[in-house]
């Protein structure tokens, strides 16, 4: 089988969304599996970055291996600043998710 | 041979920040050299709908100017300006979706096509990304 990176778009607030757990749950079963997964958030899905998100996924994310990105122009849109991102988050630009998404032997997916 | 991406979109206009992603990775695709195709479908296909016109505020009581209201046919013109040569960008809007609308009367350079042009951009593309709606 054809080893594949994959990059999962999560553009979907955890708070107002029943299948919220749906990115984190299959990144991290490819993270197991010893795949190489980058979640991207972006618009909503950015509000999971906050440093007092209750129940956000995205630092038992960070630890399992999996890269965790922010979109800038998303943060920027709701106010939330480097400084108040949870540990493990990187901000990151339109360009940057273009060169994951481009790179060969990637399978992208949005939520 | 340059890379190209396929987007599928099915947001309509003014409803979804999904629209505004699209544009955005559109827009980044194409300065970094990237070929574009953009398979447009459901309510995706009145984003280039030519009477998209910008309007004032009368709640705020602003005006036209004032308000400066972009519309997404403009913004679509523009990145078809920007995909004019190389890196190109075609941009196919579901024929089946605007006769089901009555959205017809597109911008210029975007094409009528069907699904089978999506199968055809996304067997062509380095990848493609499908964005649904919610």
């Amino acid at each position: 089988m054809t080893q594949s990176d994959y990059v999962l778009i999560e553009s979907r607030d955890p708070f107002d969304s029943a299948d919220s757990r749906f990115v984190p749950e299959t990144a991290t079963a490819l993270r197991v599996r010893g795949r190489a997964v980058t979640v991207y958030l972006v618009q909503n899905g950015v509000l999971a970055s906050r440093a007092g998100a209750r129940g956000s996924e995205l630092p038992r994310l960070a630890q399992a291996g999996v890269t965790v990105l922010a979109d800038d122009f998303s943060l920027r849109e709701r106010g939330i600043e480097a400084g108040e991102m949870v540990s493990g988050v990187r901000e990151a630009s339109i360009d940057a998710l273009v060169d994951l998404i481009m790179r060969p032997g990637t399978k992208t997916m949005w939520h | 041979m340059p890379d190209t991406l396929t987007l599928a979109i099915m947001d309509a206009p003014y409803e979804a920040a999904a629209s505004t992603t699209a544009l955005r990775i559109i827009a980044a695709a194409l300065r970094q050299g990237i070929n574009v195709n953009v398979f447009a479908y459901e309510g995706a296909v009145s984003l280039t709908m030519k009477d998209q016109a910008p309007h004032a505020n009368p709640v705020k009581g602003t005006t036209v100017e004032e308000e400066d209201h972009p519309t997404t046919k403009d913004l679509v013109a523009a990145l078809v300006e920007l995909g004019s040569s190389a890196p190109s960008l075609t941009w196919v809007n579901c024929g089946l979706c605007a006769d089901e609308r009555g959205a017809r009367n597109w911008i210029d350079g975007v094409k009528r096509g069907s699904p089978a042009d999506l199968l055809e951009m996304a067997a062509q593309a380095t990848t493609t990304l499908v964005i649904p709606t919610k």
